[in-house]
C-alpha cells in the first residue's frame, strides 16, 4: 500500500494504482479525455493533469502510478487554466458545427469545452482540412473532427485486433486512416463501428439510412416492414432516460408503429430459425465428419474479418445466414406469398445493434433473384432512438405493442441471440434434443456466458460429448481461432461476435449515459441481463418449439435443411482482399 | 482443420514477393528468424526506397504482408518520417540545410532561389523529372553553412549566384 | 581470468603494433587528409586523389597517404597534415589540387613546407622546436607560478634565437592523472614529441640547455607514459583554435585513421576494455563511472553511472543497451565527427556499458542522413567481431556481446528515449508517457540503457586514466569536458572541446576568434530548439548543466550558435518554433496544437500584424506547452520563445507596436529609402530594381516608390555609394 496526499487528503491505495483512480477514491474526479479504463493508456490528450509537488511539470494522472509521500493538487488556479487552454487548442482546430453535429449532446469534446469554462477563442488560427470520407458502406470518417485522441486506433488494434487504423503523418498533419488514407471498404475494415462507439466527437459514425426510411414510410405504395434484432429491446430505453437494462420491448413495437411502419417483426423469430438450420448443420456435419469445428455466422463483423483475416477458415463457418437476413428474405417470399403482396413493393427495414449490418445487408449474396435487395435499409439503435425523437413521440408513456404474425413469436433461444454466448447457448438447447431424442432438461448453459470475452466449456448431451468455445471481441476470437488452426484445441462448434458483450456492445448501440463509458463490463452486464430476464419468464425457451417456426416450415420451408430452406436462408463467403494481417 | 481452396495467401505472398526487389525480399525473410522480426522495418523501408527512390502503395502494401505487420501501422511508419518519400523524385535530390547554423547564415534565402530556379516548392518535382527539392533539418556540416547536398555532393558556403551554377553541372550532365 | 584477458589483449596490440611499425619503417613520409562528411563537402576527396596521383608519378615508395577524421575546424577544410620524421608536422588548410602540387612538390620532395598555406598561416618560418606548456587551470594545483615566464627566461638564458623556437600554452596535455606530487606542469616539446614533467625552475633550465641547445633528452624528467591527448598536440597543438581546447572525447578525432583499427589500439584502443574485464567486476565500472561525475552528453545531462545502476537493479536479465545517434539539433554536429573519425571509441564505450549493466545485445541508432558515420560504425562493429572483440568470449573472457545498427528516418523527436524505442521497435517514433523509465522498461519491455555518442566516448577515457582526474576536469556536480559544435556569425566555426565550466568567452572569443565580420555579439543561442538565447552581458557565464539551464538555456546536445547585432530575436525565436512545429510528433495536445499556435502568432507579429494581446498569448502558450507536454521535446519546445521574450522583450514590442525591426530582418517591417544627399544618380539601383519603382533622372537624386517596392534589398546591394537606407 502507498500514502500519499491529494488535494490535501490523505490517501491509501495499492502500489501501481495510478493518481487518477487514487482521487477517484476520495471523490474527486479528474476530468478527462482520451483516458478508457478498456483501452491501453496513452496519455496524449493532458486533459487530466495534474500538479505534483517537486516535478516541475504537469503530470497525466491516467498514466502515472503514484508514489509513497506524494503531494498531488488536482485543482489549483493554473492547473484549471492550463486545462482550459488544452481543450480550447482541441476546439480551435475542431469544425464550428455543433449544432448540426450527429453528436450534438452526445459530445464528449463540447461537455468538456463547457466544463472547462472554454467561453471564448484566445488562439485561433488555421483548422485542418481534410475531406469527409463517406463512402462506406457502414462506417464513415470525418478527420475533421478528429481530436488525436487515439481510442479509435487503440480499440480497432487492442479489443478487434484488426489493427486497421493507425495515425498518418506527424505533428499538426496527424490524421487517423486506415492503410495510405483508403476508404473504410477499401481497407481491412471489418465495419463492427467500435471506433464510432469509443469516439469522442463524430470523427466516425455510421452511414445513415434515416432518410431511405422516411421515404419508404412516406411513400404509400410501400408495405414497410420493420424487424428489429434481440438486443435493441435491451438497449434502446437508454435513449429516453431509462436505466441501462430495462427491457422495452413493448414500447418499442408501439413507437414503430407510430413511425409508420406496417408490420413490425421479430429478428428473434429468425434467430429460432437460425437455431434450427444451425443446429441441424452441426449435428450433420458431427455425423458426417464434416468440417469441424463449425463457426457461428450470425455476426457480420466476424464474417468480414474472417473473410479478411482467415480465409481459410471459410469451409468451417455455417452457411446459415444471419437471423436480420433470414427474416428479410422470409418478409419477402413467405410473408409476400401469405399476405398476397408483390415482394417488390416491401420495403424491409433491419433495426440492429450494429454498423456493419449495412454492410452485410448490401452483399451482393443477399440480393433476391431479380437483383434488388432482401433488406432494403437497416438502421441502428442510435438511429432509430434518433427518428423517435424527430417524430415526437413520448417514449416513455408509450403502451405496450406486441409483434406482428407471422413472423412475431420468437422463444427464450432466440431473445438470448444478442448476448455472447446466446446463439450457443440456444444451439445446444436445440442440439440436445437432435441428438438424443429428447427435449434437453438443463436451458441454461451459463458456462457459456462468455462475459469476460473467451470461455470454452464441454457439453455432455447423451453419448455424445462437445468441446465448444465462445468469443466475444476479435482479439479473444483469434486466440480461441489460432488455437483451432494450430490443432491445439478439437473444438466441434465456436460462436464468435465481433462486439465485445456480443451485439448488446454492438457499434450501432446507444451512446451510454455520461458518466458510463462504452465497453464498460458492467453497462453491459446489464443489457445482457435484460434479454436473461426475457427469456427467464418464457413458456418457451426452445428455438424448435416455436409455433410459428414450425407453421414456417410446415407451409412454406419444408424440412429444416431441406433445399428450400437451403436456397433461401443459407449464404456462402469468399476471400476478400485486402488480406487483413493478424 | 481443413482449410481447403480458400486460403489466399499464396496469390498474396506472390504478389507480394513480386513487387518487390528480390534482395529486399531475401533481407525481409532472413529477418522472419529474428524474434523482433518488425523492428526491422525501418530498415526494409529504407532497403526500398534506396532501391526504387520512393515508397509506393504497393511497396508499403507488400511489406506489410510479407513482415505480418498491419498494412495501417506500415503507412503510419512510412509517413511520420520525414526521409521517406511517398511519391517518385526527381534524379537529383536537392536538400537544403535549413539548420540553425544555415538559417543565420541565410539559408532560406538559397532556398528561395532554388524554388525560384527551379520553379517548385519543397517537397517537389521538376516536370522534367530531373531535381526534387527536399527540406533538410540539419546536414551536420554547419561549419560550412549554407549548405545544400545534391544527391551524396554536399556544397557547402553557397551563396545565391552559385545556385544556378551548381545546378547547370546537373543540367549538363543530364543533356550529355 | 584477468591475465587471459591481457594475454590476449597484449597479443592484439603486439599485432597491431607491428603492422604499424612496419608500415612505418616503409613509408617514412604520412600525408593525412581529412575524410568526414564535412572533409568530402568541402572536397578532400578530389585532394585525395591528386595525392595519390603525385606520389604514382613521382616513383616515391616512402610516402604513404592516410586518411583520417574530421578535427572539427570546419571553416578551414580541407585539412592535409604532412609528417617528415624529425620535423614539426605541417598542417595546410583549404588544399585544393593546385595546392597539393605545391605541397607534394616543395614539402614531400624539397621538405620544404608551403609556409603561406599552413593552417592558420601564413607564417614566414618554420621553427625547430615547439615547447607546449601545459596550462590547465583545474590541475595545476596550488602552484601559481607562470611557467610561461620561466621558460621564456631559460630560453633567454641559454640565447636561444626567438625565431628558432615558438613557444605555445595550451589548455592540458592529460598527462596531470599520473601528477605525481610536486610536479607542477608539464611540457611537449616538438618535433621530438618528447614530454617532460616540470618541478622546479632548474629543470626547465636544463630542458633549455640539454633538449632546446644541444638535441639530446632529459631522460630524468621525461613521462614515459603516453597520456590521452599527446598525439593531438603532437599535431595540432601550435594551433590556437586547438591548444585551448581539451580534447578528450574528440582525443582521435583527426589523429587516427578512422578505419584502422591498429592505430586505434595504438592509441590506447580497447586498453579500458581489457582493465574492466581483468577486473572482473561489473560494478566497479559502473563505480568508476559513477564517480567521474559523467553526465549524459545528449541534454539530459543525467548522471551516467546512476542510469547504469538502475538498470542492473531491474530484476529482468535481459538488457539492452543503445547508443543514441539520432543527432537532430539543427545546429550540432559533433556526434556525427565521433563516429566519422573515431568510430571504435564509441564502440568501446558502448561495450564498456553493456558488460557494466549485463546487456549482450546493443544498438547503434543513427540517422540515416549520415552515410558515413553508418559506415564507419559498420566497418568498425565487423572489424571487432574479425578480431574477437564482439561476439562471445570477448577477449577471452566471459563477456558476450553484439552490436547492430538501426537507421534513423529523420524524426527530431526520435531522440528522445522512448521514442527512439519505438523506432528501433519498427513503430511510429512517438514518445509514451514515462515511469517507467527505458531502464526499467525499455526495448522489447527489457531494462534499456540509452547513452549518446560523446558520452560513450568519454567512457574508455573515464575507465583508462580514472575517475578521479576526469571528475577534477570539470566542475563539482559534472565531470570531463563538452563538444560544442560552434557556428553561426563566429570567425572560426568548428569543433570545440572544453572543460565543463569554462565561459563562454573563452569558447566564443578565445577558441572561436570572436564574432565574424567585426560586428558585435547579441547573444549565444545553446541546446538547439530546445534550448534558449543567451544575452551577450552573461557571456562569462561557465558552461555547465546547471549553469546554462539557470541562464534560460539548457547545455543541450552541445550546439552553440553565435548571434550578431543583424539577428531578430523574434526571427530566431521563429525559426525554432517552426522547427519544432513541424518535428512535433503530434501525440499530445499542447505540443502538436500549442506549438502551431504559437507560430501563428510569430508569424504575425514578424509580418507586422501583431496585435497587443499577442505577446501574452505567445508567453500564455509557451508556459502551457512548456509545463503540460508529454515528452521532454515538447516540454523544451518553448524556451527560445520564453528566453528571448525575458531577454529581449522590448524588441518583440517593437515588432508589435512600432511595427518595427530592430535588427532590419524581418522584411515585411522593412522599407529602404534613398539618402537624397549621398544619391549620385548613378542608376544602378534602378537598373537592378525587379518591380521598378525606383525613378529618378541620371546624376540626380533617386526615389523610391514605396507602394511598388517589394523590399528585395537588391537596391541596397547594388548602391555603391551607401545612399539606401534600410530601416
Amino acid at each position: 500500500m502507498v500514502t500519499l496526499t491529494i488535494d490535501d487528503q490523505e490517501v491509501r491505495v495499492p502500489e501501481g494504482t495510478t493518481i487518477m483512480e487514487a482521487a477517484e477514491s476520495l471523490g474527486i474526479f479528474v476530468p478527462r479525455l482520451c483516458y478508457h479504463p478498456d483501452l491501453s493508456l496513452a496519455g496524449a490528450c493532458r486533459v487530466c493533469i495534474v500538479e505534483v509537488k517537486g516535478i516541475d511539470f504537469f503530470v497525466a494522472s491516467c498514466s502515472t502510478p503514484v508514489r509513497p509521500g506524494m503531494v498531488v493538487q488536482t485543482n489549483s488556479p493554473v492547473i484549471r487554466q492550463a486545462r482550459r487552454d488544452i481543450v480550447e487548442l482541441l476546439l480551435d482546430n475542431h469544425p464550428k458545427d455543433c449544432q448540426t453535429c450527429e453528436r450534438d449532446g452526445h459530445c464528449e469534446l463540447q461537455n468538456l469545452a463547457y466544463a472547462m469554462g472554454v467561453r471564448e477563442r484566445l488562439f485561433e488560427g488555421e483548422r485542418k482540412r481534410f475531406p469527409l470520407e463517406d463512402s462506406g458502406r457502414s462506417v464513415i470518417r470525418d478527420a475533421e473532427k478528429c481530436i488525436l485522441c487515439g481510442r479509435c486506433v487503440r480499440v480497432c488494434a487492442e479489443v478487434q485486433g484488426v489493427h486497421n487504423l493507425s495515425q498518418q503523418h506527424r505533428g499538426f498533419r496527424t490524421v487517423v486512416t486506415p492503410a495510405h488514407g483508403a476508404t473504410m471498404d477499401e481497407s481491412a475494415c471489418i465495419q463492427c463501428g467500435q471506433c464510432i462507439n469509443v469516439c469522442p466527437t463524430a470523427a466516425f459514425l455510421e452511414r445513415s439510412d434515416t432518410e431511405a426510411v422516411w421515404e419508404a414510410l412516406a411513400d404509400p405504395k410501400r408495405h414497410v416492414v420493420v424487424q428489429t434484432a434481440p438486443s435493441i429491446r435491451a438497449a434502446i430505453g437508454e435513449g429516453f432516460g431509462f436505466a441501462p437494462g430495462t427491457p422495452c420491448t413493448g414500447k418499442m413495437i408501439t413507437a414503430l408503429r407510430r413511425l409508420g411502419f406496417d408490420r413490425v417483426f421479430d429478428t428473434d423469430l429468425s434467430a429460432d430459425v437460425t437455431i434450427v438450420e444451425e443446429a441441424n448443420e452441426l449435428v450433420r456435419r458431427i455425423r458426417e465428419h464434416g468440417p469441424l469445428p463449425m463457426l457461428t455466422s450470425c455476426s457480420p463483423g466476424w464474417i468480414s474479418f474472417m473473410e479478411k483475416f482467415y480465409p481459410q477458415l471459410i469451409p468451417h463457418a455455417s452457411t446459415c445466414k444471419s437471423p436480420m437476413s433470414m427474416m428479410s428474405t422470409l418478409a419477402k417470399t413467405y410473408y409476400a406469398e401469405q399476405a398476397h403482396i408483390d415482394p417488390n413493393d416491401i420495403f424491409v427495414v433491419a433495426v440492429m445493434p450494429c454498423a456493419a449490418k449495412k454492410f452485410e445487408a448490401a452483399r451482393p449474396e443477399h440480393q433476391m433473384p431479380n437483383g434488388r435487395w432482401y433488406t432494403d435499409a437497416v438502421l441502428t439503435t442510435r438511429e432509430l432512438i434518433w427518428m423517435i425523437q424527430c417524430y415526437g413521440i413520448r417514449f416513455d408513456s408509450l403502451p405496450d405493442g406486441e409483434f406482428d404474425a407471422p413472423l412475431g413469436i420468437a422463444t427464450g433461444a432466440g431473445d438470448i441471440f444478442g448476448t455472447t454466448g446466446g446463439v450457443m447457448e440456444a444451439t445446444l438447447r436445440t442440439a440436445a434434443e437432435l441428438v438424443t431424442g429428447e427435449p434437453a432438461i438443463a436451458l441454461e448453459f451459463k458456462q457459456v456466458r462468455a462475459v469476460e470475452g473467451l470461455r470454452e466449456a464441454m457439453v455432455t448431451f447423451g453419448d455424445l460429448t462437445l468441446q465448444v468455445g465462445v468469443a466475444n471481441g476479435l482479439t479473444n476470437a483469434k486466440t480461441l481461432l489460432d488455437m483451432a488452426v494450430r490443432g491445439a484445441k478439437q473444438f466441434h462448434v465456436i460462436e464468435v461476435m465481433a462486439c465485445p458483450g456480443g451485439c448488446i456492445g454492438g457499434g450501432g448501440q446507444p451512446y451510454p449515459p455520461q458518466g458510463v463509458k462504452v465497453l464498460d463490463p458492467d453497462l453491459l452486464q446489464k443489457r445482457a441481463s435484460a434479454l436473461y430476464a426475457i427469456d427467464g419468464v418464457k413458456k418457451l425457451r426452445r428455438s424448435h418449439e416455436n409455433p410459428a417456426v414450425k407453421e414456417l416450415y410446415e407451409k412454406f420451408l419444408g424440412v429444416p435443411g431441406g433445399a428450400k430452406a437451403h436456397e433461401l436462408l443459407h449464404t456462402h463467403y469468399q476471400a476478400r482482399l485486402p488480406r487483413g494481417i493478424l | 482443420m481443413n482449410t481447403c481452396g480458400t486460403d489466399n495467401w499464396a496469390e498474396v505472398e506472390a504478389r507480394s514477393k513480386g513487387a518487390l526487389p528480390p534482395e529486399v525480399v531475401d533481407f525481409i525473410e532472413q529477418c522472419q528468424s529474428d524474434p523482433q522480426a518488425a523492428s526491422n522495418l525501418i530498415a526494409v523501408l529504407h532497403m526500398v526506397q534506396e532501391r526504387l527512390g520512393y515508397l509506393g502503395q504497393e511497396q508499403l502494401d507488400a511489406v506489410a504482408q510479407l513482415m505480418h505487420i498491419p498494412a495501417a501501422k506500415v503507412s503510419g511508419v512510412a509517413t511520420f518520417y520525414h526521409y521517406f518519400r511517398l511519391r517518385p523524385c526527381g534524379r537529383h535530390i536537392i536538400r537544403v540545410c535549413l539548420g540553425t547554423a544555415c538559417y543565420v547564415k541565410g539559408a532560406d534565402r538559397v532556398a528561395q532561389r532554388l524554388k525560384e530556379e527551379l520553379g517548385i516548392d519543397f517537397g517537389e518535382t521538376t516536370t522534367d523529372g530531373l531535381f526534387s527539392l527536399e527540406a533538410s533539418r540539419c546536414l551536420g556540416t554547419c561549419g560550412l553553412a549554407p549548405v545544400i547536398m545534391v544527391d551524396e555532393d554536399v556544397h557547402g558556403q553557397v551563396t545565391l549566384d552559385q545556385v544556378p551554377v551548381i545546378l547547370d553541372r546537373y543540367i549538363r550532365n543530364a543533356r550529355e | 581470468m584477468g591475465t587471459d584477458v591481457e594475454h590476449a589483449f597484449d597479443a592484439l596490440r603486439e599485432e597491431c603494433r607491428q603492422a604499424l611499425r612496419r608500415a612505418e619503417a616503409e613509408h617514412p613520409i604520412r600525408i593525412q587528409v581529412g575524410s568526414a562528411t564535412c572533409e568530402h563537402a568541402a572536397g578532400s576527396q578530389a585532394v585525395l586523389d591528386e595525392f595519390r596521383k603525385h606520389i604514382a608519378a613521382s616513383g616515391r615508395t616512402d610516402v604513404s597517404l592516410h586518411r583520417t577524421g574530421c578535427t572539427g575546424r570546419c571553416s578551414r577544410e580541407p585539412i592535409v597534415g604532412v609528417f617528415i620524421p624529425d620535423q614539426i608536422p605541417v598542417k595546410y588548410q583549404k588544399v585544393d589540387r593546385e595546392l597539393v602540387h605545391r605541397i607534394f612538390t616543395s614539402h614531400v620532395m624539397n621538405g620544404v613546407p608551403v609556409l603561406d598555406r599552413v593552417l592558420d598561416g601564413p607564417v614566414e618560418r618554420q621553427f625547430s622546436h615547439e615547447i607546449l606548456l601545459c596550462e590547465n587551470a583545474r590541475c595545476s594545483t596550488e602552484d601559481k607560478k607562470d611557467w610561461g615566464k620561466v621558460f621564456e627566461q631559460a630560453l633567454a638564458k641559454a640565447r636561444v634565437r626567438a625565431g628558432d623556437v615558438t613557444f605555445v600554452r595550451v589548455s592540458c596535455l592529460g598527462a596531470c592523472r599520473q601528477a605525481a606530487r610536486g610536479v607542477f606542469t608539464h611540457v611537449l616539446i616538438l618535433p621530438a614529441n618528447i614530454m617532460y614533467a616540470v618541478q622546479t625552475e632548474e629543470d626547465v633550465e636544463e630542458i633549455v640547455r640539454v633538449h632546446i641547445v644541444d638535441g639530446q633528452r632529459v631522460a630524468r624528467l621525461e613521462v614515459t607514459d603516453r597520456p590521452l591527448t599527446r598525439r593531438f598536440f603532437d599535431l595540432y597543438g601550435d594551433v590556437s583554435f586547438f591548444s585551448k581546447q581539451n580534447r578528450i572525447a574528440l582525443r582521435n578525432c583527426g589523429v587516427v585513421d578512422p578505419e584502422s583499427i591498429e592505430e586505434y589500439v595504438e592509441h590506447e584502443g580497447f586498453a579500458a576494455l581489457t582493465k574492466a574485464l581483468s577486473n572482473g567486476n561489473p560494478d566497479w565500472v559502473i563505480n568508476e563511472v559513477t564517480r567521474s561525475k559523467l553526465r549524459g552528453r545528449g541534454g539530459g545531462g543525467f548522471q551516467t553511472g546512476v542510469k547504469w545502476a538502475h538498470a542492473v537493479k531491474a530484476a529482468d536479465k535481459v538488457r539492452y543497451i543503445i547508443c543514441n545517434a539520432d543527432e537532430g539539433d539543427p545546429g550540432a554536429f559533433m556526434d556525427r565527427s565521433m563516429l566519422e573519425s573515431d568510430p571504435f571509441s564509441v564502440v568501446e564505450g558502448m561495450m564498456l556499458g553493456a558488460y557494466a549493466i549485463g546487456a549482450t545485445r546493443g544498438f547503434f541508432y543513427i540517422r540515416a542522413e549520415y552515410p558515413l558515420a553508418v559506415r564507419r560504425i559498420q566497418m568498425a562493429i565487423d572489424t571487432c567481431r574479425a578480431r574477437g572483440l564482439l561476439g562471445e568470449r570477448i577477449l577471452g573472457s566471459d563477456f558476450a556481446f553484439d552490436i547492430e545498427i538501426r537507421l534513423g528516418a529523420g524524426a527530431f523527436v526520435c531522440g528522445e528515449e522512448t521514442a527512439l524505442i519505438h523506432s528501433i521497435e519498427g513503430a511510429r517514433g512517438q514518445p509514451r508517457i514515462r515511469p517507467p523509465f527505458p531502464t526499467e522498461n525499455g526495448l522489447w519491455g527489457k531494462p534499456t540503457v540509452i547513452n549518446n555518442v560523446e558520452t560513450f566516448a568519454n567512457v574508455p577515457v573515464v575507465i583508462n586514466y580514472g575517475a578521479e582526474w576526469f571528475a577534477k576536469l570539470g566542475t563539482e556536480n559534472s565531470g570531463g569536458t563538452k563538444v560544442f559544435a560552434l557556428a553561426g556569425k563566429v570567425r572560426h566555426t568548428g569543433l570545440v572541446e572544453v572543460p565543463m565550466g569554462s565561459t563562454l568567452r573563452e569558447v566564443v572569443f578565445d577558441i572561436g576568434g570572436g564574432v565574424a565580420d567585426g560586428k558585435q555579439l547579441k547573444a549565444i543561442q545553446t541546446g538547439g530548439p530546445a534550448g534558449g538565447c543567451i544575452p551577450a552581458p552573461w557571456i562569462d557565464t561557465p558552461i555547465d548543466f546547471d549553469t546554462l539551464t539557470k541562464a534560460g538555456s539548457i547545455m543541450g546536445s552541445g550546439g552553440m550558435i553565435v548571434l550578431d547585432e543583424d539577428t531578430c530575436m523574434v526571427d530566431i525565436a521563429k525559426f525554432f518554433i517552426t522547427f519544432s512545429q513541424d518535428e512535433s510528433c503530434g501525440k499530445c495536445t499542447p505540443c502538436r496544437e500549442g506549438t502551431k499556435r504559437m507560430l501563428e502568432i510569430l508569424e504575425r507579429i514578424t509580418t507586422g500584424k501583431g496585435e497587443p494581446a499577442d505577446i501574452d498569448k505567445l508567453e500564455r502558450l509557451a508556459k502551457l506547452v512548456k509545463r503540460s507536454s508529454l515528452c521532454g521535446l515538447g516540454r523544451a519546445a518553448p524556451n527560445p520563445v520564453l528566453s528571448t521574450l525575458e531577454h529581449y522583450r522590448d524588441e518583440y514590442e517593437a515588432h508589435v507596436r512600432d511595427k518595427r525591426c530592430p535588427a532590419r530582418q524581418c522584411v515585411s517591417l522593412l522599407h529602404y529609402e534613398i539618402l537624397p544627399d549621398q544619391c549620385t544618380g548613378c542608376t544602378a539601383c534602378a537598373r537592378k530594381c525587379p518591380v521598378a519603382c525606383i525613378a529618378g533622372e541620371r546624376r540626380q537624386p533617386h526615389t523610391i516608390d514605396q507602394a511598388k517596392c517589394i523590399k528585395c534589398g537588391a537596391c541596397f546591394a547594388a548602391c555603391k555609394f551607401g545612399a539606401i537606407e534600410r530601416r
